[in-house]
C-alpha cells in the first residue's frame, strides 16, 4: 500500500510540475498577477508531494519490502539499517528521485528566500524550475518507476552494492546532487533574464548567493566522492580521471568560471552575455553529467542503467534544454550586452583570462570523456583517454589560472598601470620562485612538476599574507580588532578559497611526487620496511560483519623503535552477492597517511599486502574544506541580506501600488 | 590608444591564448591515447609495440600463476580464439578471476609477453567490461564465418 502512495505521490507531483511550469510563465509574458501568484504554492506543492514520494521508499527500504522491486535488488535484511537507508540512492532509480528532491528542494528555498525579488522575474524563475522538474519526474515516471512491484515479492533482497556500503556514500549523492542542481537555479535566473530582457547589477546580486552555494556543494560532493575513492578502492589513489568523476568535474570548472564572471557583472555591470552563457553551460553539463553517470554509457559503480530507454530519455532532455537555452541565448543576448568598459591592465581583463582558461580546461576534459564515447557509437574502435591526458593538459592550463588568481586582486578595477602592481607583487613572485626550487631540493626530489608545484604554492601563499597585510592597512589608525572586522565576509571568503588552492597544491605535489608504495607477500611475524617506517604482521583472524564474512589481518606499524599505530585491513565478502571487498586500513596524520590494504591468501598460506605511504594527502582534503568554508563566507555576506531588506519595502510599495 | 584597436589587442590576445590552449589539447590529446585490441588482433601482428594499449577477454581457466615472490602474477587473456600471455605486478582488483572478463592495460614485449601495468575487472557480480565482451564476441564473429 505505501508504494503506491508513494507512486500515486509521485503523479501528483508531476502534475502540479506542470502547472507550475506553464502557469507562471504565461502570467509573466501577460502580466497578470493572479496566475504569477501560482507559481509559488506550485512549487511548494511539489516539494511535498516529492518528498513524501521519497518517504515512502525510504519506508519500503526500512522494512525491508522485498516486493518491491527496487528494493529487493539493492537491500538486504541483514543491511544495517543506516545503509538500508542510504541505499534509497544506492541505484538508478532511487538517485533519480534523490534528484527530483533536490531540484524540489532548491524550488522551495527559491520561494521561501526570494520575498525580495520582483513579482514578475520570481514567476519566470520558478517556471524555468518546473520545466526541468517536469522533465525529471517524466523520467521517473516513463522509465524508471522505482516503486514497481515484483510480483511474487522476493524472500530476500539482493542487498546493496558492497562499494556503496560506505559513511562516505551516505553523504556524497546528497552532497553532489545539491551541487549540480544548484545549477538549475542559476540556470533559471539566467533564462528569467534572457525572457525579460533585463540584467542589471542586481540581477546578479541575486544570482549570485545562489551560484555559490551550489558550487559549495559541488565542491564539498567531489571531495567526499574523492575520499570515498581513496579509502575504499583499496590502493589508494585520489583522483582517477574516470569518466564519472570527469562529469562532476566539468561542471565544477564551468561554476568556477561563473561565479567569477557574476562577480564581474555585479560590480562592473561587464561580462553580461558570457555570465549567462557559462550559467547556461554549468547546468547543461550537470545534465550532461547525469546523462553519462545514470545512462550506462560509461561503465563504472555509478552506472547503473543498461536500459537504452533511459540514456535517451536523458539524451532528449539534455538536446531540448540545450538547444531551447541556446536559441533563446542567441535572440535576446544581443540586448543584454554593453556594461562597464574596461582598459587592457585591470582586474577585468585578469578575470576574464581566468575564465577564458577554465573554460578551455572544462572543454578539454569534455573531450577526454566524450571521445571515447564518440567514437565508440560510431564503430570506429575502442580507445581510452588516461590520466596522462588530463595531466599533460591541467598542468600548462592552470599554472596561469593560480598564477593570474594571486596577482588580479592586486589590479584595479576598470583599469590600472602596470608597472607599479608588477613592482607590489615582483618579490613575493620572485622570492615564490626560489622557495620552491629550493624546497624541491631540499626533499631531494628536484624534478620541474615538482618544482613547479611548490613554487606555485608558495606564491598563493605569500600572495595571500600580501593581500590580508594591504586589505588591513586601508584604515590606518583604526585598532586591528575594528580593522578585522571591517573587512567583509565575501573578502574573507575570496580569501580562503584561494589559500584553499594554495593548500590543495601542496597535498597534490607532494603526494605526487613522495608517495612510496610496496607489494610484499607476508606471513606470521614477518616484517616489512617502506619510507622509514616497518610493518610487522601479526597474522589475520576470521571476523564476521553484519551482512558480510572478513579475513582481518593485523599490523604494527613503527618507526626507529617507537610504535605508531596498529593497522586492521580486511578482506570482505558480502554474503548475499558473493562479492570480495578489500577494506583498507588507514593511519590519518597530519604530514603523511600510512594505508595498508589486504591483497589474497596464496596457497602456502601467507598474504599479499600492499603498502603504501601518502605524505601530505590530508592537504588535499584540507585545501578543498578551505575553499568549501571560503564558499560558505562569500554566501553569508551581509551585503545580500541588507540588499534584500532594502528591497523588499520597494517591492512591497510597487505591488500596492 | 583609441577603444577600438584596444579592443582588437583585447580580442587578438584572447584568440591566441585559446589557440595556444586548443594546441596543447590537441597535441596532449593525441600523444596519450590509449587503443583497444582483441587478442585476436594483437596474435595477428596488428597491435603496437612500445606503446601503451589495452587488451580485453577472458582469464584463461588454469592459466593464472604467482612468481616466487608472490606478486607478480602470469595470466593469459583470451577472446576464445587466442590467447595472449600476460605478466602483472601488483595487487589484482578484487573481482579478478579466472573464467571472467578482464582488461589489462600495458605495452607488448618482444618475446610476445604483454606486460600490463593496470588490471581492470568489472564492477559488479552481473557485470562485464564492455571491452572484454566486444573481444570474445568479435572471436566468435569471426569463428562463425570461418565455419560458413
Amino acid at each position: 500500500m505505501i508504494p503506491e502512495l508513494g507512486h500515486f505521490s509521485l503523479v501528483l507531483a508531476f502534475v502540479l510540475s506542470l502547472v507550475q511550469a506553464v502557469v507562471p510563465l504565461v502570467g509573466a509574458s501577460r502580466n497578470r498577477a493572479a496566475l504569477m501568484a501560482v507559481g509559488r504554492p506550485a512549487a511548494q506543492g511539489q516539494f511535498f508531494f516529492v518528498a513524501f514520494s521519497f518517504a515512502c521508499l525510504t519506508w519500503a527500504f526500512i522494512s525491508s519490502d522485498f516486493s518491491v522491486q527496487y528494493v529487493a535488488l539493492h537491500s538486504n535484511t541483514a543491511t544495517p539499517l543506516y545503509y538500508r537507508i542510504t541505499g534509497v540512492w544506492g541505484s538508478h532509480e532511487g538517485s533519480l528521485l534523490l534528484w527530483a528532491l533536490v531540484l524540489a528542494v532548491w524550488t522551495v528555498a527559491v520561494t521561501v528566500f526570494s520575498r525580495h525579488l520582483p513579482d514578475v522575474f520570481l514567476a519566470r524563475v520558478l517556471g524555468v524550475l518546473g520545466c526541468v522538474s517536469v522533465g525529471f519526474l517524466a523520467f521517473l515516471l516513463v522509465t524508471s518507476n522505482p516503486f514497481e512491484r515484483l510480483l511474487p515479492g522476493a524472500p530476500e533482497g539482493r542487498d546493496l552494492n558492497p562499494l556503496l556500503q560506505d559513511p562516505g556514500m551516505i553523504i556524497h549523492p546528497p552532497l553532489l546532487y545539491m551541487g549540480y542542481v544548484g545549477f538549475s537555479v542559476a540556470f533559471a535566473f539566467a533564462i528569467a533574464a534572457l525572457l525579460s530582457g533585463r540584467m542589471d547589477a542586481a540581477w546578479a546580486r541575486w544570482s549570485r548567493p545562489w551560484t555559490t552555494v551550489a558550487w559549495v556543494f559541488l565542491t564539498a560532493g567531489i571531495t567526499v566522492g574523492s575520499g570515498w575513492a581513496y579509502y575504499e578502492l583499496g590502493w589508494g589513489g585520489w583522483w582517477f580521471w574516470d569518466p564519472v568523476e570527469n562529469a562532476s568535474f566539468m561542471p565544477w570548472l564551468l561554476g568556477t568560471a561563473l561565479i567569477h564572471s557574476l562577480a564581474v557583472t555585479e560590480k562592473r555591470g561587464a561580462f553580461r552575455s558570457w555570465t549567462v552563457l557559462l550559467a547556461i553551460g554549468a547546468f547543461s553539463l550537470s545534465l550532461l553529467g547525469t546523462f553519462l553517470v545514470r545512462s550506462g554509457v560509461i561503465t563504472s559503480v555509478h552506472a547503473f542503467a543498461t536500459d537504452p530507454k533511459r540514456g535517451l530519455f536523458i539524451l532528449f532532455l539534455l538536446v531540448v534544454v540545450i538547444g531551447v537555452s541556446l536559441l533563446l541565448y542567441a535572440w535576446r543576448a544581443p540586448r543584454l550586452s554593453g556594461g562597464g568598459s574596461f582598459a587592457f591592465v585591470s582586474r577585468e581583463t585578469a578575470l576574464l583570462g581566468n575564465n577564458v582558461l577554465l573554460s578551455v580546461a572544462s572543454a578539454s576534459v569534455l573531450l577526454g570523456t566524450l571521445y571515447p564515447l564518440f567514437l565508440d557509437a560510431l564503430g570506429m574502435g575502442k580507445i581510452s583517454v588516461g590520466p596522462p591526458y588530463f595531466e599533460a593538459v591541467f598542468v600548462p592550463l592552470m599554472t596561469p589560472v593560480v598564477v593570474l588568481m594571486m596577482f588580479g586582486p592586486f589590479l584595479r578595477w576598470k583599469g590600472d598601470t602596470l608597472g607599479p602592481a608588477l613592482r607590489r607583487v615582483a618579490p613575493a613572485f620572485i622570492a615564490s620562485i626560489a622557495i620552491g626550487v629550493g624546497a624541491a631540493l631540499a626533499i631531494g626530489h628536484a624534478t620541474p612538476r615538482t618544482m613547479l608545484g611548490l613554487a606555485l604554492a608558495t606564491w598563493v601563499v605569500l600572495a595571500s599574507v600580501q593581500q590580508l597585510a594591504a586589505r588591513l592597512g586601508e584604515r590606518p589608525g583604526a585598532s586591528s580588532a575594528v580593522r578585522l572586522r571591517g573587512i567583509p565576509s565575501a573578502w574573507w571568503g575570496m580569501w580562503l578559497a584561494h589559500l584553499g588552492i594554495g593548500v590543495f597544491i601542496i597535498g597534490v605535489t607532494l603526494v605526487g611526487s613522495l608517495n612510496q608504495s610496496l607489494d610484499v607477500k607476508m606471513r606470521e611475524g614477518q616484517h616489512a620496511e617502506l619510507a622509514g617506517y616497518s610493518f610487522v604482521f601479526r597474522g589475520v583472524q576470521d571476523a564476521a560483519g553484519p551482512n558480510f564474512d572478513a579475513a582481518r589481518a593485523t599490523l604494527t606499524v613503527s618507526r626507529d623503535g617507537v610504535g605508531i599505530a596498529t593497522l586492521q585491513p580486511e578482506k570482505r565478502v558480502y554474503r548475499a552477492q558473493g562479492m570480495p571487498m578489500t577494506e583498507a586500513a588507514i593511519d590519518i596524520g597530519p604530514f603523511r597517511d600510512v594505508y595498508v590494504s589486504l591483497g589474497e591468501q596464496l596457497p602456502d598460506g601467507s598474504w599479499i599486502v600492499s603498502l603504501y605511504y601518502k605524505p601530505f594527502i590530508s592537504w588535499i582534503w584540507l585545501g578543498c574544506a578551505l575553499m568549501v568554508l571560503g564558499g560558505i563566507c562569500a554566501a553569508a555576506d551581509r551585503r545580500y541580506r541588507k540588499l534584500a531588506e532594502r528591497d523588499a519595502p520597494a517591492v512591497a510599495a510597487r505591488q500596492t501600488a | 590608444m583609441k577603444p577600438r584597436s584596444k579592443r582588437l589587442v583585447l580580442v587578438g590576445v584572447g584568440v591566441a591564448l585559446l589557440v595556444g590552449a586548443v594546441a596543447l589539447v590537441l597535441n596532449a590529446f593525441q600523444q596519450n591515447l590509449v587503443f583497444f585490441h582483441t587478442p585476436t588482433e594483437v596474435a595477428a601482428g596488428k597491435a603496437p609495440t612500445g606503446r601503451t594499449f589495452r587488451v580485453g577477454g577472458l582469464v584463461e581457466v588454469g592459466s593464472v600463476q604467482r612468481e616466487p615472490d608472490g606478486v607478480t602474477v602470469r595470466f593469459a587473456v583470451t577472446d576464445t580464439a587466442k590467447t595472449i600471455p600476460v605478466s602483472y605486478k601488483g595487487t589484482l582488483p578484487d573481482l579478478f578471476k579466472e573464467g571472467k572478463g578482464a582488461v589489462v592495460q600495458g605495452r607488448l614485449e618482444a618475446d610476445g609477453t604483454f606486460r600490463a601495468t593496470e588490471v581492470l575487472a568489472k564492477h559488479d557480480e552481473n557485470y562485464m567490461p564492455p571491452e572484454a565482451a566486444h573481444a570474445v564476441e568479435q572471436a566468435h564473429k569471426a569463428g562463425a564465418t570461418v565455419k560458413q
